[in-house]
Order: structure tokens, then sequence, then C-alpha cells
């Protein structure tokens, strides 16, 4: 086991730089997740710790060792593809035992690793298959086999559940963290969705245009994330976001929205760059709440319901305010009408409070 | 006009309508089989006729023999000239399988300055007809020492643009995924190409294979030309004897075709739904 160190790490193709100045230190034994959108540099970083892509700049350790210059087969490392990356013409137990391949291990000792892998991952019985013979999940279980074998000191994933339908991915989730505690590997894990991510991770990095925007834990970043992307890209359902005007008074702030009608007093509740600044306003859907008649002291919304959509357990409500647009968490079998008027209701110290010019969060006291 | 028994067992007509498109379809593809088939037909006809019975342009001989089969089968300049076009025929085609697929795969998933300068070139030689090669052929193979001799006659289709260009394609369908996890497992680049691209492109290799094959089992202009010794003659060069100035032994000619296409039939069937899926995948990405 290892811990990673990301310093200045810099890639560019060309004149474009793709990833900016990296800066990342992963704990041994950490599952970290990095997570962003399409072309946010995600899989160009990891493919740089597995060293699949060469490092324009700065500095890659794997435990103590700069690997700058080190072969793949050299880091002592394992990955896991997208694609699952398993060879069509070998069969399953092949397939494992290929991450054996330079291993210099005698054939009893490779035998018994492959078996002991296929075991711990319910792959015992389709050992002699194809893979063309196998469901997602079992070629997925193979990638992951292939990559255990090998004992390594870090296991990358590279968006491994993305070709998996909703179900499987589910299982799939639990079956790596399992493997995770199991193990005690590091683990960095790339993905594009926030969910795994969340659900599995011990510290999510949030990734965007070649930049770390946020490292923290899943909780740490849904709390408080620090600009308007993070709060978006974390959090399902995503993150209401509305315009408005804080103000200071003597006795603090106050936050009246664009359309002139809601307004709340915030006090003291955040820290104000400047008397009258715009900024952009985040609700939570989790956060608003039904209510009959205005709640002193919170942000009231009357407006009037254009969309539900059921979920099961809760569902999703769609509420036209002025010109926006709120979507509110409900639990429970009573939904709203369409059509038919609502108030929501937020209290103060729920709301996110962004720079509308820096997008950047605004302090908050007490969180 | 299918005619079917009813329940009650009574006959009823049922007309089954062929549609005038399938049936111009089926008309024009019985004419093309039969015109390609019919000088094959003529050959074997020919093969069992004697010398009398030649220009009889018969396609059913009035006399059938196998005497022009025991004839060329007991003489023993006709099993050398086998032995050679099968030497000559396998190894120029696993040259093939090697060479051209190791460019073609280096083409494929590499990227390196002059990659596009390189695969133009090759594919320029495309262009060229073989007549044009043929006397800067003859020069190197005299300047070389290389007359007379297998190197030869095989030197020209060691490695070919058409093959590289067919396996580049193949390649190219390959997802990079399979190749770095092998870097990853610790194989080196050779062994990438070796034990885990290869395999996968199979149908490319048996297309390849059965072209090339095919094309040295029946070549005649070069190997005539380089080679002046009978005992280095191939197939065709030496069946190419039985036609001297003033008698061409056309029954004995026959014969010798007829029997040097069994192999190319062979390696045909065996082949054969690669070659359609070598060809077609190779022309799509």
């Amino acid at each position: 086991m290892a811990g990673i160190a990301l310093s200045g790490l810099t890639k560019r193709y060309g004149q474009q730089t793709v990833l900016h100045r990296l800066d990342l230190d992963i704990q041994d034994g950490e599952f970290i997740a990095l997570v962003g959108p399409s072309g946010c540099g995600k899989s160009t970083t990891l493919r740089m710790i597995a060293g699949l892509e060469d490092i324009t700049g700065g500095d890659l350790r794997i435990g103590d060792r700069v690997v700058n210059d080190v072969e793949p087969k050299d880091r002592d490392i394992a990955m896991v593809f997208q694609n699952y990356a398993i060879y069509p013409h070998m069969s399953v137990a092949q397939n494992i035992g290929f991450g054996l391949y330079s291993s210099g291990l005698s054939k009893a000792e490779k035998q018994e690793r492959v078996t002991a892998a296929a075991k711990m991952l319910g792959l015992e019985p389709l050992l002699q298959r194809r893979p063309a013979q196998l469901s997602g999940g079992q070629r997925q279980r193979v990638a992951i086999g292939r990559a255990m074998v090998r004992n390594p000191a870090v296991f990358l994933f590279d968006e491994p559940l993305s070709n998996l339908d909703a179900q499987l991915r589910g299982q799939m989730r639990i079956e790596i963290k399992r493997l995770h505690r199991q193990l005690g590997t590091t683990i960095v894990y790339v993905t594009h969705d926030q969910i795994e991510a969340m659900t599995m991770a011990d510290r999510v990095v949030v990734m965007k245009d070649g930049h770390i925007l946020q490292v923290g834990s899943p909780m740490a970043l849904y709390e408080n994330p620090v600009d308007v992307f993070t709060a978006r890209f974390i959090g399902t359902p995503t993150i209401n976001m509305m315009e408005g005007r804080l103000t200071s008074h003597d006795a603090g702030t106050r936050l009246v929205l664009a359309n002139g009608i809601e307004e709340a007093e915030l006090g003291t509740l955040f820290s104000v760059p400047n008397a009258n600044l715009p900024v952009l306003v985040g609700i939570r859907p989790q956060d608003l709440s039904v209510a009959n008649e205005v709640t002193p002291g919170h942000l009231s919304f009357s407006g009037e319901v254009v969309e539900v959509e059921p979920l099961g357990s809760e569902a999703l409500v769609h509420v036209q305010v002025g010109e926006d647009i709120l979507i509110s968490n409900f639990h429970g079998m009573q939904l709203p009408a369409i059509g038919s008027s609502i108030r929501l209701t937020i209290a103060p110290e729920r709301l996110y409070l962004f720079d509308k010019t820096t997008e950047k969060a605004l302090v908050r006291a007490g969180r | 006009m299918a005619i079917t028994e009813s329940r009650a067992g009574s006959r009823l007509l049922r007309y089954k309508m062929v549609r005038p498109g399938a049936a111009l379809v089926w008309f024009l593809l019985f004419a093309g089989g039969l015109v390609m088939m019919t000088p094959i037909i003529y050959m074997l006809a020919t093969s069992l006729k004697d010398a009398s019975q030649v220009y009889d342009l018969q396609f059913i001989p009035s006399a059938p023999t196998l005497d022009n089969y025991i004839t060329l089968l007991t003489d023993g300049r006709f099993s050398r000239w086998l032995a050679n076009s099968a030497f000559v025929a396998v190894a120029v085609t696993l040259s093939n399988l090697f060479f051209d697929s190791l460019v073609g795969y280096t083409l494929a998933k590499f990227r390196f300055r002059g990659r596009s300068i390189v695969f133009i070139a090759i594919l320029s030689t495309l262009m060229i007809p073989t007549e044009m090669l043929v006397i800067p052929w003859y020069l190197m193979a005299r300047d070389m020492g290389w007359l007379n001799s297998y190197w030869g006659i095989m030197f020209p289709g060691m490695m070919t643009a058409f093959g590289t260009f067919l396996m580049k394609q193949f390649f190219e369908g390959i997802p990079d995924d399979f190749l770095e996890a092998a870097r990853v497992d610790g194989m080196n680049e050779f062994q990438i190409w070796w034990r885990i691209a290869m395999p996968l492109v199979a149908p490319a290799l048996s297309a390849l294979a059965t072209f090339t094959f095919l094309n040295n089992w029946t070549a005649f202009i070069w190997p005539l030309i380089v080679t002046s010794d009978p005992e280095l003659y191939t197939m065709p060069v030496g069946l190419s004897s039985f036609s001297v100035e003033n008698s061409v032994q056309w029954e004995m000619i026959m014969t010798g075709a007829s029997v040097a296409t069994i192999p190319t039939l062979l390696v045909f069937l065996v082949l054969q739904r690669y070659i359609v899926r070598g060809v077609m995948m190779g022309g799509l990405k």
C-alpha cells in the first residue's frame, strides 16, 4: 500500500494545457474519487498516475518514489478500465492470471492467486468461460480480479461502472466498497457520476477545465461547496439557483431576490465584502418545505406547480416562481396537483450564497 | 406457382408471385455464374481429352481419358514445379503475415514523427503496376546474385502495401484499452502485438493469407523472368513449357491447371468466410 502525491502536476498537448499544476495528497489506504464533467482532466490525471501518459511538468510520487519516468509495470499499480479490457480470446482464468504476467511467480503460486481472487469475486464457476459468455457485471469483476491478483500498492479505476445498467451499478458500488474495506489498498476512482463519488469515496476531488476546485469529504462538499460549479455538481437533484442582491444595514444583511418579491433578513449569517452585492442564491431541493403561511425569518416562495416527477418514496415538484422554476423534494403519498398554488419556505441558514461575479461562495458563520 | 393441399383434402392452387425485380437478379446471378464457370468447366473437359480431341470444342468429351493425369503426375518435373510453387507461396504468405501486420500495427497504434509520410509512401507503391517494377527488380536481383534462386522469386512479394493497409485498418479497430492493460500488466510492445493484438485480428490475417497465397501460387511473369533453371520453375512457368514454338499441348496444360487449382480451392474453401469479413472490415472504421 502507498500514498500518492501530485506536486504541480501539469499536462500539455502542444500549446494546449489540459492540467494546470495540480497539487493533491492521497493518503495510504484512502479511497479518493476524481469527479467532474467530461473533459475536466480526471481521466488524464489517472492515466498520468498509471504511466500511460507522459508528465509535462511537476512531480508524481507513489509511496516515497518519484515515478515520473517509471514504466507502468514498475509503479506497483493495477488499473481497471471503463471498457473492462478483458481479452476475448482468453478464458476468465487466463484473463485474471494475465495480471501476473511479469510477476516472476511460479505456476502454482499464480494458480493460487487466481483461485483466491475468483473466490472473492464469485467467479469460480466461470473460470473456463470466455468473455463473450459473461454478463457486463461479470466482465467487470473479471477486470477487477485481474487487477487484484497483482496485490498492487494502488488501484486505479477509470469509470468502471459507466457501461452497466443502474441496478448493476448499485450492486458493483457495494462490491468495490467491500473490496476496499477488505484489502485496504489505496484507490483512485474516476467517475462523472457524483452519486458514485459521494457513496464510495473517503474524499472527493472536484475538477473542472484541468483545475482542482475542491477536495473534501462527501458531506463537506455537500454542505460547504466553494463555488457555484461544485454546488451544482454535488447533490441530487441539482441545487436551485436564483439571482438576488445582498444589502448591508446596521443590523446585518438583507437578501432580496431578483424578482423583488421575496426577501429575508440574514443578520450576520454571511460575511459580505461590500454593501450592495449581486449574488446567486443556492437552494437545495431537500431544504424546501411546504408552508400554509409565511414563516417569520424564513425565505418564502409562492408559485404554481408546473410539473411533478414521482420517484417512488419521494417526488420532485417543479414550482414556477416568477421567471424561475424551483425544484423541491416531496416525501409521502400526498402530491400537489399540476396547476395548483403552493408556498415553499426555507430557513436562512440553509441558503447558499455565491458572489455573482466570481461565483465563489460567501463565507458563512457557524458552518 | 405452388400447389398445396387444403385441410379439407381438395387441391388448391396457391399462386406465389415472384417479384420481377427478384427474377431479374436471379437471372443475372445465374448468367454471371455461368460466364465465370464456363472456362473452368472447359478446362476440366479438355484435361480429359486426348490430343486429337482438343480442338473439338466439346464440353463433354466423347472419349474421356485419365491418361493426361497419369502422364503428368508420373512426370518428375510436375512434382518439382508443385513443390516449388508450394514453397514460394507458403514462404511469401508467412512473410506477409508477419511483416505486413507488424508495420500495420505500428502505423495504427503508434504516433511518431513522419508517420503520415511513411504511410503515404507505402500506399503510393500500390499505384505502380507490376510490369513497371519488373525491370528494377531484375536489375536488383542480378546485382545481388539472386537470379535463378528461390530468394530471387520471393523477394519482391515478401511484404506488400495492400497487406500493410489491410492490417492497419484492422488494428485501428482494436480498443487502446486492451493494449494499455497489457502494458500495465508488464508486457513489452512486441509481446503486446504478438499475444494481444494478433489474435484479435484473426479474420484479417486469414484474408491476407488467402489473397497472398493465391497471388503467389498463380504468379507467372516474375518467376518466368528471374528463373531459367527448370529445377526452379514454379507451376505456372512449368506448365508454359508445354507450349513450344510449333506445338501447344493444350490437353497437358489444362490438366496441369486443373491439378494446380486444387490447393487454391482448398485454401479458399477453408478461409472464405474470413475473406469477405476481412475485406469489408478493412474498409470500415
